[in-house]
């Protein structure tokens, strides 16, 4: 470092001509250097993996061995090697591929612990690994199948998706999908940012305590009017304003309680306190 | 500043009066001791003067900072009538009710506020701040004017004859009593005229009528019921009608729910009362009448969110916690020979919460 200086100094004070840089790098050239090589390696990588993951949604008979192993080192300790079922897990039998895409997509499964309800929580595999489950599952027993994608676009009507959604679902899910409580530890969780995948598998299926609504009950159509009144409440910001979790009266009058009749308590007590 | 040291004058005179008293018979006996503990009148603390009347720089930025307020006043009131403007509600679009909505609020509340705080920090402030004492004067009256004012209600009296004449008062006291009692009979009537029993017992539902689907009115085949599910349903033809769409709603809301055979616990009057597992429900919550919808698949029991009663619907929704006093009436239900469900009759008891005339 002092030795370039001094070099730097010797070659100013040698020429009369500023210094041209000889042989010398430019400062930013190392930079260049590693980002260039980033994007390659990042660009090549990306190019490779993105031809994997071209057909793993057909259930080839790979998939579906590939999925009965991961069932049998994952699930089968509680379901029974062959889903049928134990006394600490139901039987899959018949439950479809789309219950396997929820239940395990959205985290919920392996369950951690037993409890009322099982929590969400990181998802533990890879969307081809859940597909290949979610296939050794279905291979089983006709069951519910993920919808085609037309069925989760999100782009019907709201207004129908609305009056839906306040008639099946807000009673536990809250008018707008903020969650709620159910009895005895629980819970209809909330519904911000949840894939329409997943929340078409979950009235499909029925997972847990939560009733299920048939392609009977509610047509595919309806169901996608329902999400697109979801993807609504998600992408709209409340009109009235701060809408402190949607919990309504509660968090509102907690809100109220303090900061406004505090606000009111300190105003009225400065209306009356000597100024300083 | 007399009264600062009353008690201790009032003290030493009265210890000088009690001694004068005794002087002529016995010496008097050391009552002053008590008083010796008596508490001393503290005084007025000594008068704190404001920073404004202290510095004049102080009041200087005082003034300033009020009449910053006034001007910030009226900044905010021409922000409303901008905002009122520039961020008009257009009917297509829900979210601009929120910017005007806003700008509007937040310009009224510095117009107004700006006037009250600047208002009162004035006077706090600036305005006369030396503590004053102002004197109290007795509110008993002088004694002659007491004495006039009963001698005005004795004439009074004898000039009306109000205690002289009986009838005449007696009469006029019935009267005032008996004026406000159509006041009653013209309260009362603001409660529903119609017999509350026949109100709420008979709904939409007679024998025949088919289930449909809440909110689009289409009948339901049984074979779409499928074990776990939970059916919105109100009687075919509610959605088609053109008046009292809503009353007859709230008395006919029903909730349709398939459990497995032989999870349900039937008595035997009412086994006729299901079909294959499918049961149907009144949705109105016995106590207060809240819509109860929250299944729980598994566990098979209702939540009313109001205030948490349960129904078991296994055991045709009897009450298993909460404040609800009744179970859930029960929809008789069948199937019509095309598989659709149909109403075997109407509710057997009136729906929704007590009162006063319903049979127990």
């Amino acid at each position: 470092m002092i030795r370039r200086i001094e070099t730097l100094h010797t070659m100013a004070t040698t020429s009369a001509a500023p210094a041209r840089r000889v042989g010398r790098r430019h400062p930013l050239a190392t930079t260049a250097l590693l980002v260039v090589g980033l994007l390659a390696t990042g660009g090549a990588y990306a190019l490779a993996t993105t031809t994997a993951t071209a057909d793993t949604r057909a259930a080839s008979a790979q998939l579906i061995e590939d999925g009965g192993k991961l069932f049998a080192a994952n699930c089968a300790s509680c379901h029974g090697i062959n889903a049928e079922g134990t006394a600490a897990g139901p039987t899959l039998i018949g439950a479809g591929a789309l219950a396997v895409d929820f239940q395990v997509g959205t985290g919920r499964m392996p369950m951690a612990a037993s409890g009322p309800q099982a929590e969400i929580k990181p998802v533990q595999f890879t969307q081809e690994q859940i597909d290949a489950m979610a296939a050794w599952v279905a291979d089983l027993a006709p069951g519910p199948a993920v919808p085609a994608s037309r069925y989760i676009a999100g782009d019907g009507d709201t207004a129908i998706g609305a009056e839906l959604f306040r008639i099946n679902c807000a009673m536990c899910h809250n008018v707008a999908g903020a969650g709620g409580a159910l009895t005895e530890g629980k819970w209809a969780p909330g519904l911000a940012g949840v894939d329409p995948v997943h929340v078409y598998g979950a009235m499909v299926t029925g997972p847990q305590n939560m009733p299920v609504f048939s392609d009977l009950n509610l047509t595919p159509q309806e169901k996608n009017d329902i999400i697109t009144y979801l993807k609504y409440v998600d992408e709209n910001p409340s009109v009235g304003g701060w809408d402190l979790g949607s919990l309504g009266p509660v968090s509102e009058g907690l809100f109220i309680w303090i900061f406004g009749l505090g606000a009111l308590v300190g105003v009225t007590i400065w209306l009356t306190a000597k100024s300083n | 500043m007399a009264e600062a040291h009353d008690g201790v004058d009032s003290g030493e005179t009265a210890g000088k009066a009690v001694a004068q008293q005794d002087d002529h018979s016995t010496p008097a006996p050391p009552v002053a001791v008590a008083r010796l503990d008596r508490i001393e009148n503290p005084g007025f603390p000594p008068e704190r003067l404001r920073v404004t009347d202290l510095d004049p720089k102080k009041e200087k930025q005082a003034e300033r900072a009020i009449s910053a307020l006034f001007f910030l006043s009226i900044v905010g009131s021409v922000l409303a009538v901008a905002a009122y403007i520039l961020f008009p509600i257009d009917p297509l679009d829900p979210g601009s009710i929120r910017l005007n909505n806003m700008f509007l609020g937040i310009g009224l509340t510095l117009a107004l506020l700006g006037v009250g705080i600047g208002a009162v920090h004035w006077s706090k402030a600036l305005m006369h701040g030396h503590e004053q004492v102002e004197m109290r004067h007795p509110t008993r009256g002088v004694d002659e004017t007491r004495e006039r004012a009963v001698e005005i209600f004795s004439e009074a009296n004898a000039e009306s004859g109000f205690t002289r004449r009986r009838l005449v008062r007696n009469s006029l006291i019935g009267a005032i009593i008996a004026t406000p009692i159509p006041a009653i009979a013209l309260f009362r009537d603001l409660a529903p005229a119609e017999d509350p029993v026949a109100l709420l017992k008979y709904t939409m539902w007679e024998a025949g009528t088919r289930l449909a689907r809440d909110p689009s009115g289409t009948p339901i085949k049984a074979s779409e019921v499928t074990i776990g599910s939970v059916f919105h349903v109100i009687p075919e033809g509610l959605a088609e009608l053109e008046s009292h769409r809503l009353e007859e709603k709230a008395k006919a809301a029903v909730l349709l729910m398939r459990l497995p055979v032989d999870a349900l616990n039937e008595t035997e009057d009412r086994a006729s009362w299901s079909y294959d597992g499918i049961v149907a429900y009144s949705k109105i919550c016995t106590h207060v009448g809240c819509p109860v919808a929250l299944y729980e698949q598994q566990t098979h029991h209702l939540l009313c969110p109001c205030h948490q009663s349960q129904f078991d619907v296994a055991n045709h929704c009897k009450v298993i916690f909460g404040p609800a006093a009744r179970p859930l009436p029960q929809l008789p239900i069948t199937v019509d020979e095309e598989g659709y469900l149909v109403a075997q009759s109407d509710f057997t008891e009136p729906v929704g919460p007590s009162f006063w005339e319903r049979a127990l």
